[in-house]
């Protein structure tokens, strides 16, 4: 029988779960909710006796000192809706794995009670006060359940699904009698994403066989031909032209590319020959030297689409594949940090304006920072720095990438799979979750990807993770695999065709461990479920290996052999149902030739007339959702786990200023340190993608720079977020994207070590394509000698004098003081890496001789930003004077004060030096722009002195933290 | 001179076991890891230890209630030799979710062995959070508790807590005073200047700022905050303002229990 226990918190408690509810309610702008009240609901399946079902709510599911239970009879039971108010239940769909099952059940198990055949949990929202049911019903979707993974459970609905018999029937695709026509069709029906050329490809590699192929080797073929996987864009050929001013600075060029990242982004590692470079584009993440015998690698995905449609389990699977993506780099490395930065839409966008289809900004938001969370805290693993970028250019596709490094030993950067090793699945069950993913993610989101790509979204058991983690390393130091590779896009069919791509494969597909009954032969193959690592052992040693796994109740199979036949086969029952030539599969895609084009947009440098008080353009910019404190966010996350913490994302005197980039202790037994920062600003890319790329790659050095480190120990990875590069004007920009990463990357000598791309992040929506911002993420990671030279960014002590180095000019063109004015401007900063070069070097010299108590580097908002938030993180004063700051305005007549506050020029840091360093730090920044500007001070004012000596800007400290922490205080 | 043994406790979920080791190696004393399943297949024993810490994490993924399988799982399939290694006089200390551990299977503040008469429920805020805040473990008016962990710690000191679950409640009022007046309260949450903590200094809505207990014989300890995260100067938010000579805060906790469990040696 099925019991049905309800647990919820004595009367009286305070429900701070139904408390967040209600003032998510609230938010949706329902009234008349006077309180909610949630309970949790656990139904045990089995044959077990009524006392023991007491025993099981006593002992187990109910805490003695908070909570009270109900036990009730499924069968006979009925919903008593509240006096006054609506019940909402929710539950998980059928094939939804449920993390809590595999819990009780071992709890269960323990308290010595047998024959319990299922577990599963809901959710209960009590709604308190007078609603209506079509309120009640936008509360449930908006608020409560997605209708991806989840239901409301109607009263009298059986909730109990018995799993259904798989009788096997192998199906063929009729490819060669199609037209193109049905070609086409066939491409589109099965969500194969393959344009008409591919089809026609794969119709003649099998009329030559002179069979049709089977469901699963099409799937196949899609997957690894998807540009998820291939990289097609990236790799393959584009003709490109550009349109622009003779004098203009930044041209590449009308020119054929044949492979854009071997082009710019490859060439750059290539040309520089970095010896600490260990392992770079070829493995699951970029390999550089740490210290002595150990290595770090680093790499940072992009997991947008699912995170659009269910942003919880899109962020969640998110960030547990790209930590997989560590597992699987080399033989395996121990994540030690975790990243993370995120593009949304405002999150105080009217619901009346959104377009159908899509979940609001702030829905999304919360979905995807508790995703994070959950997925990150629980993996150990502390999340040390990210970003938060707000634009109605991102409603529809949010963009979530996230970042995982990992140490290494130097021994166990490289793989190798033998003729005849044994391919071993590890880690969480296969059940039909996450289909089509890979394909998915390389089409456009339409109205109906919600219905038709469901399959594609899940949730992950971070723990299934940390177990199959922790067992891995066990595993790596006692050399009981060759290989290993993760379970990300293309599930089975991906990770066995990549590593079996040289040997060719045998997968006898009915001996993978399956979460439930009825999941056909290709369904098996392509799932793409999560927690799951595949390995390649030497026959000898796969027993002990799955022994060891079994040893922390990871589960682990053989499911088949690395042949050396050059072929994938695969089988189900002793059946052939795949026969495939790896060679056709791996380099028998045809060559696409893409067409770009890029033209310069027309925007005109109007701007406006400078304001005598900078005052309230500087609150408003402490304000923009963008620069405002992301404290609600952070604190979420453990950034403290391992121990290794130095650079804290939260810096100063209360631990609530916005610390640059993070440096993080890998090895307790090590002075040496991790620093990682980021770089991303779409709004550069609104003027010209290829200085905004040169801007990002800037911001993240000078991150590295402001906390220390140096810029001959960096290392970069690439992350472009585009629109659809089928479409000419968009592949313009992401070309010239790529070059200009080219450029500074290059004249700054730091190497790219490893990058992703996310296309085709365009909306279809009432026949209007919406694509998002071109956005790139430059991620950097350095290694700094000694984690005691780590800089803070807030003020230290009152008395102490304060520099701007760096020069500042006329280039207001994207900047956030513009698209606060609603301009965006033509004035693109530009970077002049000669004389960067020298000053991040210099700094990180004075770093080093412990001649700098503070830096904070100029970005979003500019010197009035930094310099603001460096006085309020620290509580103290500062008065400055705009007459001193290195200025080159554009006009020798018209030096504007808003400007000098608030030009993102690159490569400027602010920084405290204290009287007794003076000397020492002037000497050291000789013959470059950096100026004494003023002082910190023990009153707590922000005081600016503009051209001519006049006060421009005067305002409370506490004032301008209040206008800086509010907005996203919630 | 010879080191204790340290059982750190992992099973899945648990992920403060390296650093918790790392700091009882910093404080003099040999740690090895332990999976819960060795020692419930008799693998291994905790006979061998003198010190059995279970640190933080998420053991189980804190399903159904934070800590809780692993605290029935202590109860049903390692009673008799947690039993012995208490009666033998041994030390025990949970951190953070093995407070949640601890507090769960009734082992604190274990006045009746094995029945749970206090608990960590959600913080208040509703949400994990991750700060750093201050904690007085004795002085400054407040009675000293009979904790061997926390003996001598006179100063305010300065540590990070990182949950979701830390809100300290007693079974009722009464089982709250007894609690107090056996002197069971090892650390409470309090301001900067050692004032009565609010929100956030208390992080979590805890019953009497309550941080962390100890039991009758104070010799088995459980607390919200880290001390295994501040053992290194710079770890610390804001390096060189605790002092050059102070060492951090942390550490002593573990020395204090390092030197007790030497002599049993």
């Amino acid at each position: 029988m099925t019991y049905r226990i309800e647990v919820l918190d004595k009367p009286g408690l305070f429900d701070a779960v139904g408390e967040g509810i209600a003032r998510d309610i609230a938010d949706l702008g329902i009234e008349g909710v006077s309180g909610v009240r949630y309970t949790r609901i656990y139904l045990i399946e089995g044959a077990i006796s009524r006392a023991d079902a007491e025993l099981i709510c006593r002992e187990l599911l109910a805490d003695p000192v908070s909570q009270d239970y109900l036990l009730y009879d499924a069968a006979s039971f009925t919903s008593a809706a509240p006096v006054n108010g609506v019940n909402i239940e929710v539950s998980y769909n059928p094939g939804v794995m449920d993390p809590v099952e595999e819990s009780v059940k071992k709890g269960i198990r323990d308290l010595g009670i047998a024959g319990v055949s299922s577990v599963k949990t809901a959710g209960k929202y009590g709604i308190e006060g007078r609603i209506s049911s079509e309120q009640a019903d936008s509360i449930a979707e908006k608020l409560l359940y997605n209708k991806l993974i989840q239901h409301v459970v109607r009263p009298g609905a059986r909730s109990s699904h018995p799993p259904t018999e798989y009788n096997f029937k192998l199906s063929r695709i009729d490819l060669l009698g199609a037209s193109d026509a049905e070609l086409r069709g066939i491409s589109s029906r099965g969500q194969l994403f393959l344009n008409l050329e591919e089809m026609r490809s794969i119709k003649a590699y099998f009329s030559a066989l002179g069979r049709n192929p089977t469901d699963c080797e099409l799937e196949t073929v899609a997957q690894t031909w998807s540009e998820h996987c291939a990289h097609k864009t990236f790799r393959g050929r584009i003709q490109y032209s550009e349109s622009l001013p003779r004098a203009y600075s930044g041209r590449v060029g009308k020119r054929m590319i044949k492979n854009l990242l071997k082009s710019t982004i490859m060439k750059v590692t290539r040309e520089l020959r970095k010896p600490w470079c260990v392992s770079v584009f070829e493995d699951n993440s970029g390999i550089i030297k740490f210290e002595g015998k150990n290595n770090i690698c680093f790499k940072v995905e992009t997991h947008n689409h699912p995170s659009a449609l269910e942003p919880f389990g899109g962020a969640n699977t998110g960030i547990g594949g790209v930590i997989r993506d560590c597992l699987g780099t080399g033989l395996g490395a121990r994540p030690v940090f975790n990243t993370d930065i995120f593009c949304f839409g405002p999150p105080d966008y009217p619901f009346d304006k959104l377009p159908s289809g899509t979940l609001h900004p702030k829905r999304v938001m919360k979905g995807v920072v508790s995703g994070v969370r959950d997925y990150g805290n629980k993996m150990g693993i502390p999340t040390v720095n990210g970003a938060v970028l707000f634009d109605e250019g991102f409603i529809c596709n949010p963009l979530v990438y996230c970042g995982t490094a990992g140490m290494i030993p130097q021994d166990k950067c490289f793989k190798k799979v033998k003729k005849g090793d044994l391919i071993v699945v590890a880690g969480g069950r296969t059940g039909r979750d996450g289909i089509h993913g890979a394909t998915f993610s390389s089409g456009e989101l339409t109205e109906e990807s919600e219905t038709i790509s469901s399959g594609a979204v899940q949730i992950g058991n971070p723990i299934e993770e940390k177990k199959l983690a922790d067992t891995l390393m066990q595993a790596r130091d006692r050399n009981l695999y060759r290989s290993v590779t993760d379970c990300g896009a293309g599930g089975l069919s991906s990770a066995v065709g990549e590593m079996g791509s040289e040997l060719g494969a045998r997968v006898d597909l009915d001996k993978v461990p399956l979460k439930y009954s009825g999941l056909s032969y290709s369904e098996i193959w392509i799932s793409e479920s999560q927690e799951r690592m595949v390995l390649a052992a030497d026959r000898k040693k796969a027993p002990e290996l799955i022994a060891l796994f079994a040893s922390e109740n990871v589960e682990a199979a053989v499911i088949g052999e690395f042949t050396g036949s050059g072929r994938l086969e695969l089988y189900y029952r002793g059946q052939l149902t795949a026969d495939l030539d790896m060679k056709f599969m791996h380099d028998g895609r045809p060559d696409i030739e893409k067409k770009a084009v890029f033209k310069l947009p027309a925007h005109k440098e109007t701007g406006n007339t400078c304001p005598g008080d900078q005052g309230p353009a500087l609150k408003k910019m402490l304000s923009a959702y963008d620069v405002c404190s992301k404290e609600w966010i952070i604190r979420q996350y453990d950034h403290e786990v391992q121990g290794g913490s130095a650079g804290k994302p939260l810096a100063g005197k209360a631990c609530d200023g916005p610390a640059d980039a993070a440096v993080v202790r890998p090895l307790m037994s090590s002075r040496k340190a991790a620093v990682v920062s980021n770089g991303i600003n779409f709004r550069f890319g609104r003027i010209d993608p290829y200085w905004m790329a040169a801007s990002c790659i800037d911001e993240a050095l000078r991150q590295v720079v402001a906390c220390g480190g140096s810029v001959e120990r960096t290392a970069l990875l690439d992350n472009f977020c585009w629109g659809n590069p089928d479409k000419p004007d968009r592949l313009g920009g992401l070309v010239r994207a790529s070059y200009g990463c080219y450029y500074a990357a290059k004249s700054y000598g730091v190497p790219f070590i490893s990058g992703k791309d996310s296309l085709y992040n365009e909306y279809m929506c009432d026949g209007k394509s919406r694509a998002i911002p071109g956005t790139l993420l430059i991620s950097a990671i350095s290694v700094l000698d000694d984690v005691s030279k780590t800089v803070s960014m807030y003020a230290k002590a009152a008395g102490n004098f304060i520099y701007v180095v760096g020069l500042t000019r006329d280039e207001m063109g994207g900047s956030l003081y513009y698209s606060q004015l609603g301009l965006t401007g033509s004035s693109v900063p530009k970077i002049y890496p000669a004389r960067s070069m020298k000053i991040f070097a210099a700094l990180s010299r004075l770093a080093a001789a412990g001649a700098i108590r503070s830096m904070h580097d100029c970005s979003e908002g500019g010197l009035g930003v930094a310099a603001a938030e460096m006085a309020f993180a620290g509580g103290l004063g500062m008065e400055i004077s705009l007459e001193d700051v290195p200025y080159k305005s554009s006009d020798k007549k018209r030096r504007r004060n808003d400007f000098i506050l608030f030009s993102e020029s690159n490569s400027r840091f602010v920084v405290e030096v204290s009287q007794s360093k003076r000397a020492v730090f002037e000497k050291g920044l000789k013959g470059l722009p950096a100026a004494l500007i003023g002082r910190l001070e023990e009153h707590g004012q922000f005081i600016a002195r503009g051209i001519g000596g006049k006060v421009c800007l005067r305002e409370n400290i506490a004032e301008l933290k209040e206008t800086w922490q509010k907005p996203l205080r919630w | 001179m010879r080191k204790p043994r340290v059982c750190i406790l992992r099973t899945a979920g648990t992920n403060c076991d390296a650093e918790t080791a790392f700091a009882f190696e910093l404080a003099g004393a040999r740690a090895e890891m332990a999976h819960v399943n060795t020692l419930v297949e008799g693998k291994r024993t905790l006979d061998f230890y003198h010190i059995l810490a279970l640190p933080g994490g998420f053991s189980y993924g804190d399903d159904i209630a934070a800590g809780k399988v692993l605290a029935n799982e202590l109860r049903c399939k390692l009673r008799e030799s947690v039993e012995r290694f208490i009666a033998a006089g041994k030390l025990v200390i949970g951190i953070c979710n093995g407070f949640q551990i601890l507090v769960k299977s009734g082992l604190l503040p274990g006045n009746a062995q094995w029945k749970q008469e206090a608990s960590l429920v959600i913080n208040d805020s509703g949400k994990f959070e991750a700060r750093w805040v201050h904690l007085r473990a004795g002085g400054g008016g407040m009675p000293e508790s009979v904790c061997v962990w926390t003996k001598g710690i006179e100063k305010i000191i300065y540590l990070p807590v990182a949950h979701g679950e830390g809100k300290f409640m007693a079974v009722g009022a009464a089982s709250l005073r007894s609690i107090l007046d056996k002197r069971q309260v090892a650390v409470t949450y309090c301001n900067e200047d050692g004032s009565t903590a609010v929100y956030p200094a208390n992080p979590n809505g805890s019953q009497a700022d309550i941080a962390g207990i100890c039991d009758e014989t104070g010799r088995i300890f459980g607390l919200m905050p880290h001390p295994e995260r501040h053992v290194q100067a710079t770890q610390h938010p804001r390096p060189g303002t605790a002092g050059k000579t102070n060492e951090p805060d942390g550490i002593s906790i573990f020395k204090n229990g390092v030197r007790y469990a030497q002599r049993m040696l």
